[in-house]
């Protein structure tokens, strides 16, 4: 045996010792567990008490709460429940209705009590035997005990099994414990397909609400630009316009100055505008996705026949990608398609929108390709919706999109 | 003439009363929000008020129903809209009543002085002046079959016409003879079935009557 060997010998020893922190915690979290199974257990002695376990039944999730409550405090061991987040009562009980918490209160508990009443016992009987030659030697002087022939080699022993039985039981406790652990962690926790629908759903939750800052983000600079530099451009223009229609007795030179910072001003609050619209739009915000498509539609240089019909309970982010959908779809049928007609749509049906965008143009647009059908994709996608084109060459090209309503 | 401003932005007010004394309208009243500017037509009865669409307190639309208050109250005030975008809706509430007097403009419009101060004319003498842009997102909301009749070009004239232009405006903007423009605006009126009328915001009415805003 190597000094390692031993030396990690005794280190487990010492940490298992019945006076070690370990052995203290074990023993509280076993004899914690036999008040919440003990009744079971005794029910499950009774003969003929079969049908009070009926009624026992929807007791099962509250012995679940208790068993987990018991095992986070002592333990700090978290098991996720099971029943669903936003469930009522009766979804709770019948998340608690499995058969793996049947296994546990009815039959892994009762086990873990029986075993938890031994270590006590342990404890007890260890300590009482332990100190039994104490006991007798602090009688008085001619007590019965003492006047037995060899009482001392007897009782000896029985204190060097007292001893033995003390250093036993931290030991049962620990693997117990460790049972335990693992049979609650297995039993009342999720199973590897709840485990991922539980990480599905948190993605899910975590992902919409970054979908939602991004798009509340967007909404900020809007606003901030849109009340801000804006309103200062237009201010600019205003002023160069005013000097340019009233200052009569100016060097031709210097007019032609002003006349050119007042049409570079404009051009300026064209191009703001239209950036501030590839943020969001402010239309979008104030009057709803209806409004917003029908500027866009107006704007597009290509005739578009609108058919919207929308109620309005719609995600504002999701009005936000329906709204850049059909805004890039429509860029790229005026600059690409050569149409000489789109026919918009948009309809909301089950709680989904249906958003096609037809053109007659020449087609051979390829969303593999294409980077801003592409971005489209991915932007539905944020929201769980698809995107589709058909585009062959000569056309025509029709987008599908379809979104949830909500997120 | 008389004015009235309310636009709660100071920088923009400020530049709307240089811009309306530097043609010579006299600003009575600068104000910041509907209410105000309710008491202040009550008070001046301009001849023409400029309103901000969206203003305080709640940011919405309480210049338009500022305006429609107005037009109603005071019919002969002449009211024109400014707007940071263009909104067919605001327009139809505006227009369902009378023509006469109104105008529906986007905000940065304000920043080409020229164009601005003849739309406000325009208004204050009774004719409309509608944004090109309220103008196609009508035009696109009743693109029914009449409208399919027209040629382009004279799409082009009847959207130039319902923004309020007159017949030498439209010949000037699209660089045709004016001859040419009434021949197009027969062919648009023989189309749609409208009957002719020589007086500016008639015909506007008559147009917008058939896009189905009057």
């Amino acid at each position: 045996m190597s000094p390692s060997i031993f030396h990690r010998a005794v280190q487990r020893a010492a940490a298992h010792a019945p006076w070690s922190a370990a052995a203290r915690r074990d023993t509280l979290l076993l004899a914690a567990g036999v008040p919440l199974s003990a009744p079971v257990l005794i029910l499950l002695g009774l003969p003929r008490l079969w049908f009070v376990l009926v009624a026992f039944l929807p007791c099962l999730d509250l012995l679940s709460v208790a068993q987990r409550s018991r095992l986070r405090a002592l333990r700090g061991l978290l098991i996720p429940s099971r029943a669903p987040r936003n469930a009522g009562w009766w979804g709770k009980v019948r998340a608690g209705l499995t058969w793996r918490q049947f296994l546990y209160h009815l039959v892994v508990a009762p086990l873990q009590t029986l075993g938890a009443l031994l270590v006590l016992a342990g404890w007890g009987i260890g300590l009482v035997m332990a100190t039994v030659l104490g006991w007798i030697w602090l009688m008085p002087a001619g007590a019965p005990l003492q006047s037995r022939p060899g009482w001392a080699v007897a009782d000896g022993w029985t204190t060097l099994g007292g001893a033995a039985l003390l250093f036993l039981t931290p030991w049962l406790a620990a693997l117990l414990s460790r049972f335990e652990e693992w049979a609650a962690g297995s039993l009342l926790g999720l199973n590897r397909a709840e485990l991922l629908q539980r990480r599905v759903e948190d993605l899910a939750e975590s992902r919409a609400g970054v979908v939602d800052a991004a798009d509340a983000e967007r909404r900020r600079i809007e606003r901030d630009l849109h009340d801000g530099a804006q309103q200062r451009l237009v201010s600019l223009a205003m002023n160069l316009g005013l000097a340019r229609r009233t200052l009569k007795d100016v060097p031709a030179e210097a007019m032609r100055v002003i006349v050119e910072a007042h049409e570079e001003a404009q051009a300026a609050i064209d191009e703001l505008r239209d950036l501030v619209r590839g943020l969001h739009p402010v239309v979008l915000e104030d009057r709803g996705l209806d409004a917003a498509l029908s500027g866009i539609a107006a704007r597009c240089p290509v005739p578009v026949r609108l058919d919207i019909d929308l109620s309005d309970d719609i995600a504002p982010t999701v009005e936000a990608v329906a709204y850049f959908t059909v805004s890039e779809a429509l860029t790229n049928a005026a600059k690409h398609s050569r149409a000489s007609r789109v026919e918009l749509s948009i309809r909301q049906r089950d709680g989904r929108l249906h958003i096609q965008i037809h053109d007659d143009g020449i087609g051979g647009a390829d969303a593999a390709r294409g980077t801003g059908l592409t971005g489209l994709r991915k932007r539905a996608a944020s929201v769980d919706g698809t995107l589709a084109v058909t585009s062959p060459h000569g056309g025509p090209t029709t987008i599908t999109a379809e979104l949830p309503c909500e997120l | 003439m008389r004015a009235v401003i309310a636009e709660d932005s100071v920088l923009l007010r400020v530049g709307l009363v240089k811009v309306l004394e530097a043609v010579g309208h006299e600003v009575v009243a600068a104000v910041g929000d509907a209410e105000e500017l309710l008491a202040a037509v009550a008070e001046h009865q301009p001849q023409v008020v400029v309103v901000d669409v969206r203003m305080p307190p709640g940011f919405t639309d309480e210049g338009v129903r500022a305006a429609l208050v107005i037009r109603r109250q005071w019919p002969e005030v002449a009211v024109l809209l400014l707007s940071q975008f263009v909104e067919e809706r605001y327009a139809s509430d505006l227009l369902s009543a009378n023509t006469s007097g109104v105008g529906y403009l986007l905000k940065q419009r304000v920043a080409n002085v020229d164009d601005f101060v003849e739309a406000l004319q325009r208004v204050a003498e009774g004719g409309t002046a509608l944004d090109p842009e309220v103008v196609s997102q009508l035009l696109i909301r009743r693109d029914t079959d009449p409208l399919r009749r027209l040629t382009p070009r004279e799409r082009d004239v009847l959207a130039l016409m319902a923004e309020g232009r007159s017949n030498a405006a439209i010949a000037q903007t699209l660089v045709v003879s004016d001859s040419a423009v009434a021949k197009h605006i027969n062919a648009i009126f023989a189309k749609l079935d409208l009957p002719s009328a020589d007086v500016t915001h008639r015909r506007v009415l008559a147009v917008l009557h058939f896009l189905g805003v009057a």
